[in-house]
């Protein structure tokens, strides 16, 4: 499935400075049994989210007006355990474009950048200066340059640069994605495939 | 070929790039593909969408697991949406010529569990699941890791994904097991020093003469527990343990087609000076019964050992204090004498025959402890005949315990099978995040024998006391 372009985000962000965030807690295992890809969002973080009642949890981020904007920034190792792709659909259903992490999971960067989210990895340091800036003031503004590879906060304009390959950024920049360019290898697949005789 | 020493992942990468994108992925082939019914329903939507069919489904293999029940399997599945997964899977299936077993099917269990004992998962190939334990099959020698769902329909549309080459790590263990060490211990042991993020970019070795000794299933968990330290897959060098396991499965080579494939699986190891980018070496001899206090798999310890200091780790103080507040214990707690309210043996981790034997090994002669609900969950219809075959059914039923029908069950909980909030369940399953086993559940991981010893006494006891 195509996505939107990415280019240049610039937006508020929501903190979780929660380490080893892992893929049951962005949605559990139970809202994984829709045979189509909707309405993920509406489960993302569900059981930090919500009470078993159903009533939003008063201390969680999400639940917090205070914070808003396409921006996650998470503690290290976020994204870790199981496989699901639909921990990276539940995050750009909420409508998150991009994670900021010191560390990521690989499954989960995979997964994210096959979607359309950009998986941005910062040093230890610049992740505390993000935290701190967002508990400064909750509207602090990031942006996220992908043509430049840089991610800035803007009202003390610290920035760091981030690694993305250049295969990867080319078909965010444009919204392409690896289905496409498998299709147009499929001769030199299919020959490949009867000299291994598999 | 260069003469350059390489390794045992090199040579089975290498010899699947299609194509190298500068400064980007590998274009990698694809041998095997497993599919189940929950990561695969969105993927066959993309097909349809882009009018493409499926490139190769003789080497696609599809199997009902994760949300199936573990009773009454004659009867329909309740669940509405885990009946429309499970319909959506044997659909796409046969619109595309894909083998399915599905319910009922007397070839039916844990994706993990059938492709190793059919014979489908073999020394060399490259394989993948939309499962992140699909690291299980590196057991045999084979390139083996979980992918996301557009992977699954990039596999199915092209039998390829596109995909950087991992760093490498060796991970040696040497030395002779203790008693009631198992393979399980081995895992639980490695990533309790390794951290949930210490392999994370690396494909593992494993390599000493623990894993040289050690039988296909016992290689098969510590495999599978690969990615609970971050790392795509794990692998163990082919070797006669390989061969005679996969000797006259179902769907292995047969006749010439045997010698062949035996002659090529013969080559597939480390050559002496090869390199890793990174190599640990552990002890065996250092290693004890484990079982896990936190919510990541990497908070294990030995079982004579107390729950360490936050201040005693590296990092995270705060993290680490939410995870025993979620577990309800206490810094420098023991282990031993904690109250335990679930059981559950099964998964792909530990759902094979060797560990309901070592199970019956210490039930036999006793009870269920009153307190404790037991389920037994064979990882497959094959492993359920091998139990009742070998006698470890009357063992069970002797001891109060009942055997249930094969699935990933109380692993994920995506079927009935959930620990409720608050209730401690010891689980020879893979994971023990926050909620895993049911919302609220609070999970120590552990191996088989571990589990029976609670089973039987109700409270978290030290294996080698019942041995």
């Amino acid at each position: 499935m195509a996505y939107d372009k990415f280019t240049v985000l610039k937006s508020s962000a929501v903190p979780l400075p929660i380490e080893n965030v892992d893929t049951d807690q962005i949605i559990p295992a139970r809202f994984l049994k829709a045979t189509k890809r909707e309405g993920f969002g509406d489960n993302l973080f569900r059981d930090w989210r919500y009470n078993n009642d159903e009533s939003p949890k008063q201390d969680f981020i999400l639940n917090n007006p205070l914070y808003s904007g396409k921006i996650l920034v998470a503690g290290t190792n976020f994204g870790s355990g199981s496989s699901r792709e639909h921990a990276a659909w539940a995050i750009y259903d909420y409508g998150f474009r991009c994670v900021v992490s010191s560390f990521f999971a690989d499954i989960f960067k995979g997964n994210a950048l096959n979607i359309g989210i950009l998986p941005v990895q910062v040093s230890p340091a610049f992740l505390e200066k993000i935290f701190k800036a967002i508990e400064a003031d909750p509207k602090t503004e990031l942006e996220v340059s992908l043509p430049d590879q840089t991610i800035t906060i803007l009202a003390k304009g610290d920035r760091e640069s981030f690694k993305i390959n250049g295969y990867k950024k080319h078909n965010m920049l444009n919204g392409f994605d690896d289905i496409d360019y498998l299709q147009a290898m499929k001769n030199d697949i299919a020959s490949f495939a009867a000299e291994k005789e598999i | 070929m260069s003469n350059q020493p390489s390794t045992l992942f090199d040579k089975v990468w290498d010899s699947h790039v299609v194509r190298k994108i500068e400064d980007g992925p590998d274009v990698f082939f694809i041998d095997r593909h497993f599919i189940h019914e929950v990561t695969s329903p969105v993927a066959f939507l993309g097909l349809e969408s882009r009018g493409i069919k499926v490139m190769s489904p003789e080497h696609t293999f599809a199997t009902a697991d994760h949300n199936t029940p573990t009773i009454n399997q004659h009867l329909p599945v309740k669940d509405p949406l885990s009946a429309n997964q499970l319909k959506a899977l044997e659909q796409n299936s046969a619109k595309y010529g894909i083998s399915h077993w599905g319910l009922g099917n007397p070839k039916n269990g844990i994706v993990h569990v059938v492709g190793p004992e059919n014979g489908i998962t073999l020394p060399g190939m490259t394989i993948v699941c939309g499962d992140s334990h699909t690291s299980t099959h590196g057991a045999f020698g084979a390139i083996a890791f979980g992918i996301g769902t557009s992977e699954v329909e990039m596999v199915l549309s092209s039998q390829c994904i596109m995909q950087p080459k991992p760093l490498k790590m060796r991970i040696n263990v040497n030395g002779t097991l203790g008693k009631a060490v198992t393979p399980k211990d081995v895992a639980l042991y490695i990533i309790s020093k390794l951290t949930t993020a210490g392999a994370t970019g690396y494909f593992v070795e494993y390599a000493g003469d623990v894993f040289e000794k050690m039988s296909m299933e016992g290689r098969m968990t510590v495999c599978n527990m690969s990615i609970e330290m971050g790392a795509r897959g794990g692998m163990v060098a082919p070797d006669e343990t390989t061969f005679a396991y996969i000797n006259g499965r179902d769907q292995a080579p047969k006749g010439e087609a045997w010698d062949k494939a035996l002659a090529y699986w013969k080559t597939l190891k480390t050559d002496e000076d090869a390199v890793f980018d990174m190599e640990y070496n552990f002890d065996a001899s250092d290693i004890e019964p484990m079982i896990t206090y936190g919510t990541n798999p990497g908070m294990g310890i030995g079982i004579s050992k107390l729950i360490p200091k936050a201040a005693d780790l590296k990092g995270g103080a705060t993290t680490y204090e939410k995870s025993l507040k979620y577990m309800g214990f206490s810094e420098e707690d023991k282990m031993i004498g904690k109250k335990v309210d679930y059981v559950f043996i099964g998964s792909c981790t530990n759902g094979r025959i060797e560990d309901f034997r070592a199970f019956a090994s210490i039930i036999k002669g006793r009870k269920k402890a009153d307190h404790v609900t037991a389920w037994v969950v064979p990882g497959s219809h094959i492993v359920e005949q091998q139990i009742k075959e070998e006698g470890i059914l009357d063992i069970l039923t002797e001891a109060g315990f009942t055997l249930r029908q094969p699935g990933c069950s109380a692993c994920l909980a995506m079927n009935d099978d959930k620990i409720p909030a608050g209730k401690y369940a010891v689980s020879t399953s893979n994971r023990n995040f926050e909620g895993r086993q049911g919302p609220g559940s609070r999970t120590l991981l552990a191996s088989p024998l571990m589990a029976a010893a609670a089973a039987v006494t109700g409270f978290v006891t030290d294996p080698r006391e019942l041995m």
